[in-house]
């Protein structure tokens, strides 16, 4: 299993073929109180890059961005529900959507977290 | 992810619908500019505040969260920095008929220390600026929008008689202390100001410090506004805030708190392409004046307030969860155009999102039912009475 960052501030989770997306926590905070969260259906083509989910503090709304190419999964309909836990548990419970890779190999050009780290220190 | 920013953190800015209204000095191709520090700068800055840029100055948008800070309000006690608002003196002889070839307000029947909600116009009758004006004495003391105090005061200087001369009190800080503790908390600090009523002001002491303090604030609550020399106001808010029933404030809070009481926000609910009438502030030209006429823009608002406007400002209820900000369009049954979202947001009392906007008249009435369109989305929605949360400010002997 191995994480990545996104300079959009996208993580995702690689197991195997498939990944997990979210946004990390420092996007969370710059984002303050999230009051909704749109996430992907089943089975959406989703290409790097593509818009793939939506989520809206009080004072702003925002383009989740698929950093991977592939199909969708799974969306977390529990985000859906309760956008709160995006603020709470970004990096854990608070993700968006599963997706099924066309190619593993796309990942290697993200940060790992380490990177994403110290970059996020240098913004 | 992307970052769109919607809506502004507080009662003023600049035009209606650019897209970052945290755009510090007013927007329309505004190159950044140098930021103001506030006197509470480095007070913000020690409670955890996130720093904007906002109206020329670095503001404090939140502390520990919006929603939280929102909340607080309603059922505690918030304080609020406003030091970015103008504070002016203006006085002179005849001062009462000066400011009437200005502005919609009966300043000659304006009674001491009793603050009245005014406009200032253009001579089509669009509004540049909406205010507070106290008479103390011979003078009027009026506090404008922090975004537009520059240009009011331009606009005033170069229309007032030459006796009348306007002092913009750049020395002194303005506090808010609002919510339903408010009256509880200040009376332990400075005795007497429960005795003021709702619209009602005076002047006190604090540590040997002058005072201007009113009964009155933007969000719906009961509250003060503390006029206080800059360089009291840190030991000042240091002395309020020392309460337990006491939280900073951020704008985000301020904005939605005056969404949720329908309190239109300056630069975006209110600019010169709304009059008085369209925007529902009738309420601010009383009888005399509009029997008189003699503000600007008069022929125009007269025939308004006789014939109903074109468009007027109502508030929306949106279906589902997601929130519809402003800029968004305002369509009738059949896809047309009817009106445009100028302020809107996730209400943290109603958990629901809620808008204020403009409709065409005959759409006006509450529970006409519309579509809302943002990127391209479309949201059912209803005209909504405003406001959306009851006032309950504290109005003696009512």
């Amino acid at each position: 299993m191995s994480l990545y960052f996104t300079k959009e501030h996208e993580w995702v989770r690689v197991e195997g073929d498939t990944a997990t997306v979210g946004i990390s926590d420092h996007a969370q905070e710059q984002l303050g109180d999230i009051v909704f969260a749109e996430v992907p259906e089943t089975g959406k083509r989703l290409s790097k890059g593509q818009e793939a989910a939506v989520v809206e503090s009080v004072k702003a709304a925002s383009d989740v961005y698929s950093p991977v190419s592939g199909e969708v999964t799974q969306g977390n309909s529990k985000v859906a529900d309760d956008p709160s836990i995006v603020n709470s548990d970004p990096e854990g419970e608070g993700w968006f959507f599963k997706i099924r890779l066309d190619d593993p190999g796309e990942v290697e050009g993200l940060m790992d977290e380490a990177a994403y780290r110290d970059w996020l220190k240098t913004l | 992810m992307s970052r769109e920013v919607h809506n502004g953190p507080t009662d003023e800015t600049q035009a209606r619908g650019t897209p970052y209204s945290g755009d510090p000095s007013g927007g329309k191709g505004a190159t950044p500019p140098d930021l103001d520090k506030l006197p509470l700068d480095s007070w913000h800055r020690s409670r955890g505040a996130r720093m904007v840029p906002f109206a020329g100055y670095e503001m404090p948008v939140q502390y520990e969260g919006i929603i939280a800070e929102h909340l607080w309000t309603r059922e505690n006690a918030g304080l609020f920095d406003v030091s970015h608002m103008g504070q002016l003196l203006v006085h002179g002889r005849d001062v009462e008929k000066a400011l009437e070839a200005l502005m919609p307000g009966d300043f000659q029947a304006a009674a001491d220390m009793k603050p009245k909600y005014s406009l200032l116009l253009d001579e089509e009758g669009g509004i540049i600026d909406d205010l507070m004006a106290t008479r103390r004495g011979d003078d009027f003391y009026i506090v404008v929008n922090g975004a537009t105090k520059i240009g009011d005061i331009g606009y005033m200087e170069k229309r007032l008689p030459a006796q009348v001369v306007i002092d913009h009190m750049k020395e002194q800080a303005l506090l808010a202390l609002q919510g339903p503790r408010a009256a509880e908390v200040l009376e332990t600090i400075v005795t007497g100001v429960s005795g003021l009523g709702f619209m009602q002001g005076g002047p006190f002491q604090w540590n040997g410090h002058k005072l201007w303090i009113s009964r009155s604030g933007y969000t719906g609550e009961d509250g003060f506004e503390i006029s206080v020399p800059s360089s009291a106001a840190a030991d000042l808010a240091d002395a309020i805030a020392a309460n337990e029933l006491v939280k900073p404030i951020g704008l985000g809070a301020r904005d939605s708190l005056r969404l949720e009481a329908g309190l239109p926000l300056y630069g975006h609910d209110l600019d010169d392409r709304t009059t008085p009438v369209m925007a529902g502030l009738t309420f601010a030209i009383n009888k005399r004046r509009r029997a008189d006429g003699g503000f600007p823009g008069a022929m125009r608002i007269l025939a308004e307030l006789q014939n109903g406007p074109v468009e007027k400002r109502v508030g929306f209820e949106i279906d589902g969860r997601q929130p519809v900000r402003e800029g968004a369009l305002v369509l009738d049954g059949e896809g047309n155009e009817v009106g445009k979202i100028t302020s809107g947001g996730f209400s943290p009392s109603l958990q629901r999102p809620i808008a204020m906007g403009y409709v065409a008249a005959p759409l006006a009435e509450p529970g006409t039912a519309l579509k809302l369109e943002q990127r391209g989305k479309l949201f059912d929605a209803r005209v909504a009475p405003m406001p959306f949360v009851p006032h309950r400010y504290h109005r003696k002997g009512a």
